[in-house]
């Protein structure tokens, strides 16, 4: 089962040497415990692009498609075989970057 | 049975359905064929058999080894198996994934087998929309695959408070039930609780607040016959006939505390409240009740827990020991907390009486029937309002 943990902040591009040094211990560990699937960190939203192209036309505006105080500024996807093992694995993601996190089961 | 399906399918929705089923073929079948032999184990292979077979018409989109695993059979009547399997229920019912409002709600369906329309009235919900927080509830424990299982030994401390507080609730609302409709104190949602909490101790036996838990609950439960009146009315601890508290309960509540203090461990919420229902309960008559023992129970508790409610009660043991003005001069420090709580109201309204300020009481009292939810609670206030000289 695979769950998305995303990481939430309000800033920019905001991660400090010490957290990136967290980071990718625990990303070293979970890839060792064979929990990892992907992850990456993202630009902020206001380096998007919204395209809608349901009726062939290939609308593209700047921006994010909703404007929040919060976003998604990175995400793990996670190998677990419960919930209760990607709460865990979250909790020590979310202590590794400094941010909240959320965790979504994949359908 | 439902616990034991839902072992053995991982899913509550099928497990009720074939439970369900297995009734409804019961009801069909006995009375023609007569009652097998072993009727719980009837039931029980045969809503295997339903879940199977629904399993088999809707998984045609699944793995096949997932359904083998599903045919594994274990013996469905050993006690012991079903009792640990209520308990993985029981924490995958209060998992801190789900809503608080949704962890009591789906205990007392899935593990206390209450009906939707009980559970709306107790927590004063529409039917249709308790009905679907538990859907709500029950397709989260699904897309997330939250376990059936006790958690491991690491996770256990966190969750097992979660359990506590979940079971804590359903006890309170059966021993003050809210809603004009139901009975003041129902003795099914009090039983229940303290079955759960059982289970729990049976688990942890060495957990010091598992056992204060259980130790408040039984010696709360001992007092339930003297707590209302023959005409419906609350009545007060110094109030109630302390000849029909039952002995036993309170015999192996006090049994749980003098087990606790031997430990010499620092109590926890559980075990304070449980404690200071233990000196009430070692009290033949309420004249008898060691105050300051109380008292200092509270101060103990006021440390671990500030909240005004944990003030305010012991303002009430306050108003025995230093009398009624002291106590309604910490009373009157909550009520920017406290408004909206009758028992704020009603605490106030009694303290004023004592010293005389019967206008004060009265609309005190008023506020305090407006906001109780209790049957037998707003008679008891009624009453003592009207006695109130004019």
């Amino acid at each position: 089962m695979q769950y998305l943990v995303t990481v939430v902040d309000d800033r920019t591009n905001s991660g400090t040497e010490e957290e990136m040094v967290a980071i990718t211990a625990f990303n070293e560990r979970i890839q060792a415990e064979g929990h990892w699937v992907f992850a990456g960190g993202l630009n902020g939203p206001d380096t998007a692009t919204v395209l809608d192209n349901r009726d062939g036309r290939g609308l593209v505006t700047d921006g994010p498609y909703v404007e929040t105080k919060e976003w998604m500024a990175g995400f793990w996807v996670m190998e677990a075989p419960d919930l209760d093992v990607a709460l865990r694995l979250a909790a020590e993601g979310s202590r590794a970057c400094n941010r909240k996190v959320e965790v979504r089961p994949f359908l | 049975m439902v616990a034991t399906l839902c072992k053995r399918f991982g899913d509550l929705d099928i497990a009720e359905e074939a439970a369900a089923e297995a009734f409804a073929t019961a009801v069909e079948r006995w009375p023609s064929d007569g009652v097998p032999p072993g009727p719980g184990a009837w039931l029980t292979t045969t809503a295997t058999r339903k879940a199977i077979d629904r399993i088999r018409r809707e998984s045609k989109r699944d793995d096949k080894q997932k359904e083998a695993q599903m045919l594994r059979y274990d013996d469905p009547d050993e006690v012991g198996v079903v009792e640990d399997e209520r308990l993985r229920l029981i924490f995958t019912c209060c998992h801190p994934a789900l809503a608080p409002e949704s962890r009591v709600a789906l205990t007392l369906r899935m593990v206390g087998g209450l009906t939707v329309a009980e559970i709306a009235r107790a927590f004063l919900v529409q039917e249709t929309a308790m009905g679907q927080r538990i859907t709500r509830a029950k397709a989260k424990i699904k897309a997330n695959r939250i376990p059936y299982r006790v958690p491991a030994a690491e996770d256990l401390p966190a969750r097992v408070s979660g359990v506590l507080a979940v079971l804590f609730l359903v006890f309170n609302e059966g021993y003050l039930a809210t809603g004009a409709e139901t009975d003041p104190v129902r003795g099914e949602l009090t039983a229940e609780a303290l079955r759960l909490t059982r289970l729990i101790r049976a688990l942890l036996p060495r957990d010091g607040e598992v056992a204060g838990l259980l130790a408040l609950m039984l010696l709360t439960e001992a007092r339930r016959a003297a707590r209302v009146s023959p005409g419906g009315e609350l009545v007060t601890l110094g109030e109630q006939d302390r000849g029909a508290w039952d002995a036993g309960l309170i015999a192996e509540g006090h049994r749980l505390i003098r087990e606790r203090l031997a430990t010499r461990e620092a109590p926890g919420r559980y075990q304070i409240l449980a404690a200071i229902n233990a000196v009430h309960t070692s009290a033949r008559d309420v004249r008898d009740t060691d105050w300051s023992q109380v008292v200092a129970l509270y101060d103990q508790l006021v440390r671990i827990d500030k909240s005004p409610i944990v003030v305010l009660n012991r303002a009430v043991a306050v108003a025995e020991l230093d009398g009624p003005e002291v106590a309604l001069a910490a009373v009157d420090r909550l009520s920017d907390a406290l408004d909206g709580y009758h028992a704020f109201h009603a605490t106030r309204a009694d303290l004023l009486r004592r010293l005389g300020r019967s206008a004060e009481s009265r609309s005190a009292y008023d506020r305090a029937i407006e906001l109780a939810g209790n049957t037998a609670e707003s008679a008891y206030l009624a009453r003592r309002r009207d006695q109130l000289r004019a």
